[in-house]
C-alpha cells in the first residue's frame, strides 16, 4: 500500500468558548477518495479551512509528502497543490468565468501583463475536461448555480492539483449535475489525486469513497475502508454518544390541535408539507442543513413567497404572507441567524424588544418609552438576561444572552406558537441549559414550540413528536417513544428505517 | 457583439451624453465644433483623473471624501514653493505634488488597512484636517498669478497637435489605467477585494492592502491635480476645490460604478466624468442657471443608483432535487 501525501496528526483548533477540532487525525493517499463524514457541527468545515491554510491551527502537525507544514495563508497551501472546493461560494459574481477560474494565478505574458487570451484557452480546456459546456466569458452572475460550481471546481483544477477537497458538493446541484460530478470524481481519481469528499450522503458514500474517516464533537472516531463497513455501523460511529438526561423535559398535558399545515408547496425549496401542532406541544424538526426546514419555517411566517397550501390556527384558515400577519396570527419566528435577522446590534435592548409592536406602544404616533422599558423589563427578567440595564447595547451582550433578547423580543408579543430555528446553535453550554429550560416553561404555560434544530440530542431530548426531512419534503415522523438516533439519522440522509 | 456594446451601461450612457452634446449644439452650433470640444474635455480633465483614483476606492468598499482638500493642500502647497524658489525645475514640482497627493493618501489608507476604520469617518476627519492645514501653511493668503513663474502656469496650456497638456496627461491616465485595471494582476485585484472581500482572502488576496493602494493612488492623482488646479485659475486659496469630492463621486456613479463595490470600468468612469463636463459647459449655454445644474446632477445620480440596483437579482436557491417534486405529488 503506498502512503498517504498528506496527513493532519494530532490537530486541534480553539474558538473562544468552543473547541472546534481537538486532536484530529485525517490521512489522504494518492488515487484514493476518503470520505469525510460527521454530523452538522462535528468541525468539517473547520477542518478544511485548516487544511487550506484560511485557519492556523492551535496545535498538532500538518504532514505533505513526508515533510512537517505549516500554512500561514491560503496562498501557502495553494501553492502546494491542495486546493478546496468551499461550501459557501467564494466565487465572484461579477466576474468572468476565466477570471473565477484563475484569480490569484493569472498567466502572465513577458510584458508583466495577464494573457487573457491564455487564460480564456485554458479555461476552455480545462471547462471541457470536466464536461462543463460554458462561455468563459459569460460573466459568473448569469450562470445557473451547478454551472457556478463547475467553475469552482474548475478553479481548483487549474493548479496542479494533488489533494482535492470536495467540501459538500453535491448539496446544491441537481440530480444530473451530480451524475457529472460523480464522474468528475473518478476521473480525478484516475488521475491520481488525493481527494477528501465531505458529504452527509451514504448513497455518495458507497459509491464513490474508498476509504472514510468519521468525526464527531470535533473528534476522531475512527477511519477505515468502505468495503470493510456498512451504512448501520458509520450511523452508529456518527451518533453514538450518551444522550445525558439534562433534558429538563417537563411532561405537560399536550392540548387539541393548535395548527395544522397542509399540502405547504414551494417551486423550488419545498413539497408536500402537512403536520400539525397541538397546544403544549413541542415539535422537533430534523434535518440535515440545506434539507429544506429553515425554508418551510419561513413560509410560515410569511417571509417566502410563491407558497401554496393552507394553514389553520385553532380551525380556522388563515393567511400568511408577511410577517406581521404572522404575528397578528400567533405565530413567532426565532430565526437561526440572529444576528443579521433577529436582532439590531446597535440598538439597546429595551428597543429590541419592542422592535415588532413599535405600532402598539405609540400613543399619537409617540413612542411611549416607559412602555417600552416596562416591556423590556418584564420578559428579560423573565428569561434572565444578563445585563447592566436594560439601556445597554445588544452588540455587548454575548451569545446565549442575544438570544435571550430574540426569543423576549417575540415572548413579549404574546404569540401562540413559537418557532425557534437552531436556538442553541453558537452558544455556551450554560445559556443553552437555560434555553432548553425555558421551553419547557413556555409549553407549560400553554404555548406550543416547533424547534428546528441540526443537534440530534437536542432534538430527541426535547421534543414529544420529530419530523424528519430530507431534500425538501418530509421523510418521517416519529414519536419521542419511537425515536432513536440511528433512526433520525438514517431517514435525514435518505435511507429507510431498518434499525 | 455591437447590440451588447450598445445595451452595456457604458453605450447606453455615451449615447446619453452624445445627445445632449448634439442637442445643444442644435441651438448654438458653436458648442460642438472641434476647438470646443477639446476644450470641454480639457475642462473636464481634472474631474476624469480624481475621479479614475475615486473608482479605485470605491470599488474596494471604501470612499475617499478627503480628494479635495488634497487637491487644495497640495495645490497650495507647490504654489508656495514656486512663490518663494521660481528657480525650481517644473520636474521638481510636479514629482513634489505627487508625492505630497501620495502622502496624504497613504495617511487614509493606513489608518483603513491596519485600523480597519471605516474610510468614510476616516476621510471625512482628514478632509477636514487638510482643509485646515492649507489654512495654517498659507495663513489664509492667496497665491495669485502674478507671483508665480511663467512655466508654472504655462506648463497645462502648453498645446500638443491643439490640446493642452492638461488635457494630454488626462488621456495618459485614462490609457494606463484601462491597462491596469484589465492586464494588471493589481488592477484586477481591486474587483476581486471589492466584489467579494472573502472570497477574494481565500484566493490570496491581502484585501486591506488594496485597499491601501487605492488610497495611495486616489491621493497621488489629487496631488497632481493639485498643481494642475492652481496652475489652471492661476490662483490658490483656502478654498480651492471646495466640494469638488461629491462630483468627483457622481461621475463614478453615473459611470457605473457601484457604491457597494467591485463593479466599474474606467470607460464608464469617465463617460460618467464627461458627462457632469458637458452638462456644466452646456447649461450656461442654453441659458440654465447653474442652480439647476446641481438638481440635475443630482438626478442623474438617483437615476443611476436605482439602475444598479435593479440589475442583477439573486437566483434562489435549489433545495428539491427533482424540481418536478411538486407536480408529481400533485398528480397523485
Amino acid at each position: 500500500m503506498n502512503n498517504a501525501i498528506f496527513s493532519l496528526k494530532k490537530v486541534s483548533k480553539v474558538f473562544p468558548g468552543v473547541k472546534a477540532l481537538d486532536g484530529v487525525d485525517l490521512h489522504l493517499y494518492p488515487g484514493q477518495v476518503t470520505a469525510l463524514i460527521g454530523e452538522n457541527g462535528a468541525g468539517k468545515s473547520t477542518l478544511v479551512k485548516t487544511m487550506t491554510g484560511i485557519y492556523q491551527p492551535d496545535g498538532g502537525e500538518i504532514i505533505f509528502n513526508g515533510k512537517s507544514v505549516q500554512f500561514h495563508s491560503p496562498h501557502d497551501s495553494h501553492a502546494l497543490g491542495i486546493t478546496a472546493i468551499h461550501q459557501e461560494t467564494v466565487l465572484f459574481d461579477d466576474l468572468a468565468v476565466a477570471e473565477n477560474i484563475f484569480l490569484g494565478n493569472y498567466p502572465m505574458t513577458k510584458h508583466f501583463s495577464i494573457d487573457w487570451p491564455a487564460m480564456e484557452a485554458r479555461s476552455q480546456e480545462i471547462l471541457s475536461s470536466i464536461n462543463a459546456h460554458m462561455n468563459p466569458n459569460q460573466i459568473l452572475r448569469e450562470l445557473s448555480i451547478g454551472q457556478k460550481h463547475m467553475v469552482g471546481i474548475a478553479r481548483a483544477l487549474s493548479v496542479d492539483a494533488k489533494v482535492v477537497i470536495l467540501d459538500e458538493p453535491t448539496a446544491a446541484l441537481s440530480h444530473h449535475e451530480i451524475h457529472e460530478l460523480y464522474e468528475l470524481v473518478n476521473t480525478l481519481r484516475d488521475q491520481g489525486k488525493a481527494i477528501l469528499f465531505i458529504t452527509h450522503k451514504f448513497d455518495e458514500i458507497f459509491t464513490l469513497a474508498d476509504r472514510y474517516t468519521v468525526f464527531r464533537d470535533g473528534s476522531f472516531v475512527g477511519e477505515g475502508f468502505i468495503k470493510d463497513t456498512n451504512e448501520a455501523q458509520l450511523v452508529e460511529m456518527m451518533v453514538a454518544r450518551s444522550i445525558e438526561a439534562t433534558y429538563p423535559k417537563k411532561d405537560v398535558e399536550i392540548g387539541e390541535t393548535l395548527l395544522e399545515v397542509s399540502n405547504l408547496c414551494h417551486t423550488t425549496e419545498f413539497a408536500d408539507i402537512s403536520f400539525s401542532l397541538k397546544k403544549g406541544e413541542i415539535l422537533g424538526v430534523y434535518g440535515l442543513v440545506g434539507s429544506g426546514r429553515t425554508e418551510v419555517m419561513q413560509a410560515l411566517f410569511g417571509t417566502t413567497d410563491h407558497v401554496t397550501g393552507s394553514v389553520k390556527m385553532n380551525g380556522k384558515e388563515v393567511i400568511i404572507h408577511s410577517p406581521k400577519e404572522a404575528i397578528d396570527n400567533g405565530i413567532v419566528y426565532v430565526p437561526e441567524e440572529r444576528q443579521k435577522q433577529g436582532i439590531v446590534l446597535e440598538l439597546p435592548i429595551y428597543q429590541n424588544v419592542s422592535l415588532p409592536q413599535m405600532e402598539r406602544l405609540a400613543k399619537h404616533g409617540q413612542i411611549d418609552q416607559e412602555g417600552e422599558m416596562a416591556l423590556a423589563r418584564q420578559y428579560c427578567e423573565r428569561l434572565q438576561v444578563k445585563a447592566s440595564c436594560w439601556d445597554e447595547k445588544v452588540m455587548n451582550l454575548s451569545g446565549g444572552n442575544q438570544q435571550k433578547v430574540v426569543i423576549a423580543k417575540w415572548l413579549a408579543t404574546n404569540p401562540k406558537v413559537i418557532i425557534l430555528d437552531e436556538p442553541t446553535k453558537g452558544i455556551d453550554i450554560g445559556s443553552k441549559a437555560a434555553v432548553h429550560e425555558f421551553m419547557s416553561e413556555l409549553v407549560d404555560s400553554g404555548l406550543s414550540v416547533i424547534m428546528v434544530s441540526s443537534e440530534l440530542p437536542e432534538i430527541l431530548g426535547m421534543s414529544d413528536r420529530i419530523l424528519v426531512m430530507n431534500e425538501g419534503l418530509i421523510v418521517g415522523e416519529l414519536s419521542r417513544a419511537d425515536a432513536t438516533p440511528e433512526k433520525v439519522v438514517s431517514l435525514a440522509t435518505g435511507g429507510s428505517v431498518t434499525c | 457583439m455591437l447590440k451588447r456594446l450598445i445595451y452595456s451601461r457604458e453605450g447606453v450612457l455615451s449615447i446619453i451624453v452624445l445627445a445632449m452634446f448634439f442637442g445643444v449644439g442644435v441651438i448654438s452650433p458653436d458648442f460642438i465644433s472641434l476647438s470646443n470640444s477639446v476644450s470641454i474635455f480639457n475642462d473636464t480633465s481634472i474631474l476624469i483623473m480624481l475621479a479614475l483614483g475615486q473608482m479605485l476606492v470605491i470599488l474596494t468598499r471604501c470612499i475617499d471624501l478627503s480628494v479635495a482638500a488634497n487637491v487644495a493642500f497640495t495645490g497650495m502647497f507647490v504654489a508656495m514653493v514656486n512663490q518663494y524658489f521660481p528657480e525650481l525645475p517644473m520636474a521638481l514640482l510636479i514629482f513634489l505634488s505627487l508625492f505630497i497627493g501620495a502622502l496624504l493618501g497613504a495617511i487614509n489608507g493606513l489608518f483603513v488597512w491596519l485600523l480597519k476604520v471605516p474610510s468614510i469617518v476616516i476621510t471625512l476627519g482628514t478632509m477636514s484636517i487638510y482643509r485646515g492645514a492649507t489654512f495654517l501653511l498659507s495663513d489664509g493668503a492667496w497665491v495669485n498669478s502674478h507671483q508665480m513663474s511663467e512655466s508654472f502656469i504655462g506648463l497645462p496650456r502648453y498645446e500638443i497637435l491643439s490640446m493642452p497638456v492638461l488635457g494630454w496627461m488626462a488621456i495618459v491616465a485614462i490609457i494606463l489605467f484601462f491597462w491596469a485595471m484589465k492586464f494588471s494582476v493589481w488592477g484586477r485585484n481591486f474587483y476581486s477585494a471589492g466584489g467579494n472581500p472573502m472570497a477574494a482572502f481565500y484566493s490570496g488576496v491581502n484585501v486591506g492592502k488594496v485597499q491601501f493602494y487605492a488610497f495611495l493612488v486616489s491621493g497621488t492623482l489629487s496631488g497632481l491635480c493639485g498643481y494642475l488646479w492652481v496652475s489652471r485659475f492661476a490662483v490658490a486659496y483656502v478654498d480651492v476645490a471646495n466640494g469638488f469630492e461629491l462630483q468627483v463621486i457622481a461621475a463614478c456613479v453615473i459611470g457605473g460604478v457601484s457604491i457597494v463595490g467591485g463593479l466599474g470600468t474606467v470607460v464608464g468612469c469617465v463617460i460618467g466624468a464627461l458627462f457632469i463636463g458637458v452638462v456644466n459647459n452646456a447649461l450656461p449655454i442654453i441659458g440654465v442657471s447653474p442652480f439647476w445644474q446641481m438638481a440635475i446632477s443630482g438626478l442623474v445620480i438617483i437615476i443611476a443608483v436605482i439602475a444598479n440596483a435593479t440589475s442583477g437579482k439573486d437566483k434562489a436557491r435549489i433545495i428539491l432535487r427533482n424540481p418536478n417534486a411538486n407536480d408529481e405529488i400533485r398528480a397523485n
